[in-house]
């Protein structure tokens, strides 16, 4: 089994605590983890991304090779397609339709869906919406991560048990509506998602 | 168990577990993580670590060499061009060499994902004939540190451990070897040496002699290194590996089921031995470095031998890092058909953060400089060279740490009127000081904007040096005038209030200062978030 993954997003938007929990998850179940992240300059607002690999055997590179992604996991519409050449033909797309434009030239809405809907089946998530329905706008990642559950490799169970401890820190509450988000997000993603 | 840690981290841990009594450093992409995991966690030894971050990295290298005078275990760590500013530190403790082990942890940003450039520090390493370690994995990296104390306490100088941006911030799960409790740092035993340590031509000359002696040594041990091994294959084709160039090549070897033979070199200077062995053995080599192309240069030769490919012939990419796509390429393996990234994609580039007093001083300053025919502003290297960027568009240079003052200084005695320069608070305590009292000493007409956002904020808001009154008082000393040392506070409320000080001070023909105080917003929200934490 190995499974890669784009993380994408915005710097501040933090997709580093959804990767924190597929990592805790990963290591959980016994399998090798590989995870390259952003520090310095780009976290400023810029264009971020993470490559995480899991995998049962061992990982030599960091970085994903093209056309190797099984998912690009993005919280935001455009940063989605920025890695397009990572995904695999069969891959699959799990994206905010939050967009987040702190540039000129942004594209159309329309424009955005039209690249997406090239894609393999993508999961377009309308994350803050379901994140404030789960108590608070700071739950939308535990959304996106919950509608990416079914691609990831991981049970969504241990997905759950790894939220639980990495946000136990904070508080019991704050740690439920994580996991209702994340349900949330899940119950979303099983809707839209046509097998493949 | 495992635990999960970024490259960075897991040098050091197995720095904590080398027994280090400190670590001395200035923060700088990708090397800051190794001193902070420290500063959080060195709290589970039982003696205490030194841990506080120096002024700059020469300061920090000379600290670190002190220690080990001292008899006990230092790591020193800078990013790539960090070495630039302790180099000749550096390269004279190789000639005196060192008492308790010293490693030095350089982190190259290959790419430039958040530097001025690629430099390769392995090229320091052969200048100053020292051992270099090139791990990699992150399991590789925290046993290397451990090995290398061990190392450089036996050879008895320093080691340059070198890692590259990818795996300083990429994490996986590394193994420790030895328990906090159990950690055991040496004791104080400062070597009177004076043979050695006092560098005056008559000890240079014989130290420099027991340097070269040792190199056929070095070689030796490499030889022998574990991080230098030779994966058996078949074929024609042969893989001389460097450093994290090896998980590229190990990636498509697997990924292709391929059987080139492979060797891995992560401990120089070159094991030749097992060089010979390699090119002995096959008719072509491809030499994939992450860096520079320093030794394949150097095995190619002046006449060029045409049964080597790399980074020199185009076979790899001559700029950049590598990855398993530049390495497919390079072994003849077709191109991948993959999906192009659509056309109304459009770049997202950094920006100050929305609330930055950075943003309030360039507005101030834009106003003030569109009233001169002549407005360049010189500049440095923090988060405030973001102002280069639209919409400010508000300084003109960004060249090495604490260059903004002395160049603007060059500028004002070529004649350039205004001559500004723009620096922040960490950037002026590691090299604008000095760069000012020049100023001073030549009365050159110059306005020195300090942005004081009492913190080192590009690298992740570490404490800088001095900070508030502290750097008035630092430049009081260094003999600005009152009447021209001025603080304002860049915030939209006072914007017309800082343009007339800005003015008036860009106008008077001496060195002026003015310094704009206002926190960071980052730090400010953590302090808040976390009152106990001190930023
Ligand atoms: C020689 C060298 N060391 C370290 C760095 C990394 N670095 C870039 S900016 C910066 C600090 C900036 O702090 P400050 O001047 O206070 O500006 P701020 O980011 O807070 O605005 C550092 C440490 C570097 N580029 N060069």
């Amino acid at each position: 089994m190995q499974i890669n993954i784009i993380l994408a997003g915005v710097g501040g938007q933090g997709i580093l605590t959804i990767a924190a929990v597929i990592d805790h998850a990963a290591l959980q179940s016994g399998l090798t983890v590989r995870q390259a992240e952003v520090h310095g300059m780009s976290q400023r607002g810029g264009a971020v991304q993470s490559h995480l690999r899991i995998s049962d055997r061992e990982i030599y590179s960091d970085l994903i090779a093209e056309g190797t992604a099984n998912l690009i996991l993005s919280v935001e519409p455009l940063e989605a397609l920025r890695y397009l050449p990572f995904l695999a033909p069969d891959g699959r797309i799990v994206t905010s339709t939050d967009s987040f434009i702190n540039m000129e030239g942004y594209p159309t809405m329309e424009q955005i869906f039209d690249e997406l809907h090239r894609t393999n089946h993508p999961v377009l998530v309308n994350a803050a919406e379901l994140a404030r329905e789960a108590g608070s706008i700071r739950t939308s990642n535990m959304v996106m991560l919950g509608a990416a559950a079914p691609f990831i490799g991981i049970a969504a169970e241990t997905l759950e048990a790894s939220i639980e401890k990495l946000f136990q820190a904070k508080g019991a509450d704050i740690a439920a509506m994580n996991i209702r988000a994340f349900r949330t997000g899940q119950a979303l993603s099983q809707l839209q998602a046509t097998p493949t | 168990m495992k635990q999960l840690l970024l490259g960075a981290e897991a040098i050091a841990l197995g720095a904590l577990d080398a027994g280090i009594s400190g670590v001395y450093a200035y923060p700088g992409t990708p090397s800051t993580e190794i001193t902070e995991y420290i500063q959080k966690n060195k709290g589970d030894c039982e003696q205490p670590v030194h841990s506080t971050w120096s002024v700059n990295e020469k300061t920090a290298y000379e600290a670190a060499l002190g220690m080990s005078y001292a008899g006990r275990r230092s790591l020193v760590c800078m990013k790539h061009v960090g070495l630039n500013v302790a180099a000749d530190a550096f390269i004279n403790s190789a000639i005196t060499g060192v008492n308790g082990g010293l490693v030095v942890a350089v982190a190259d940003d290959p790419s430039m994902h958040s530097s001025q450039n690629e430099q390769d520090s392995r090229v320091y390493g052969k200048f100053a004939m020292v051992p270099v370690i090139e791990p990699a994995s992150q399991q590789e990296l925290y046993d290397a540190v451990r090995y290398a104390f061990d190392f450089s306490e036996s050879i008895k100088l320093p080691v340059l451990l070198r890692l590259t941006t990818r795996l300083a911030h990429s994490r996986a799960g590394v193994e420790s070897a030895v328990s906090a409790v159990s950690r055991i740092q040496k004791t104080l035993n400062a070597l009177y040496a004076p043979e050695r340590f006092v560098l005056m031509p008559h000890n240079a000359r014989r130290q420099y002699n027991n340097l070269l002696g040792m190199q056929d040594k070095l070689e030796e041990d490499s030889e022998n290194s574990w991080l230098n091994r030779l994966l058996p294959g078949t074929g024609t084709i042969g893989v001389l590996a460097f450093g994290i160039a090896f998980n590229y090549v190990m990636e498509v070897r697997e990924a292709f089921g391929l059987d080139y033979p492979v060797l891995k070199v992560g401990h120089y200077p070159l094991p030749r031995k097992k060089i010979d062995a390699l090119f002995n053995s096959c008719d072509t080599i491809l030499v994939a470095e992450e860096g520079y192309p320093v030794y394949e240069e150097l095995l190619r030769g002046y006449f060029g031998n045409t049964h080597i490919k790399g980074r020199l012939d185009g076979t790899l990419p001559r700029a950049g890092e590598l990855n398993a796509d530049s390495v497919a390429l390079a072994l003849g393996l077709a191109k991948k058909e993959v999906i192009p990234v659509p056309a109304i994609m459009v770049n997202r580039p950094p920006e100050l953060c929305k609330g930055c007093g950075h943003r309030d001083l360039y507005e101030a300053l834009n106003t003030v400089m569109s009233s001169h025919e002549q407005h360049h502003v010189f500049s440095d290297i923090g988060c405030y060279t973001l102002g280069a960027l639209a919409p400010y568009n508000a300084i003109h240079t960004c060249v090495d740490m604490g260059a903004s003052i002395t160049m603007a200084k060059g500028a004002a005695d070529a004649g350039l009127r205004p001559a500004v320069a723009v620096i922040g608070d960490s950037t002026f305590t590691h090299s604008g000081m000095t760069g000012l009292l020049d100023a001073i000493n030549d009365h050159s007409p110059l306005t020195v904007i300090i942005a004081d956002n009492d913190t080192t904020a590009m690298t992740g808001g570490q404490n800088s040096s001095a900070n508030g009154s502290r750097l008035l008082d630092i430049c009081r000393g260094l003999g600005v005038e009152d009447a021209h040392l001025r603080a304002i506070i860049p915030l939209k409320s006072h914007l017309a209030e800082n343009i007339a000080v800005l003015m008036e001070e860009i106008s008077w023909e001496g060195v002026s200062v003015v310094i704009a105080q206002r926190e960071c917003i980052e730090t400010a929200a953590r302090k808040k978030r976390n009152p106990a934490a001190k930023a």
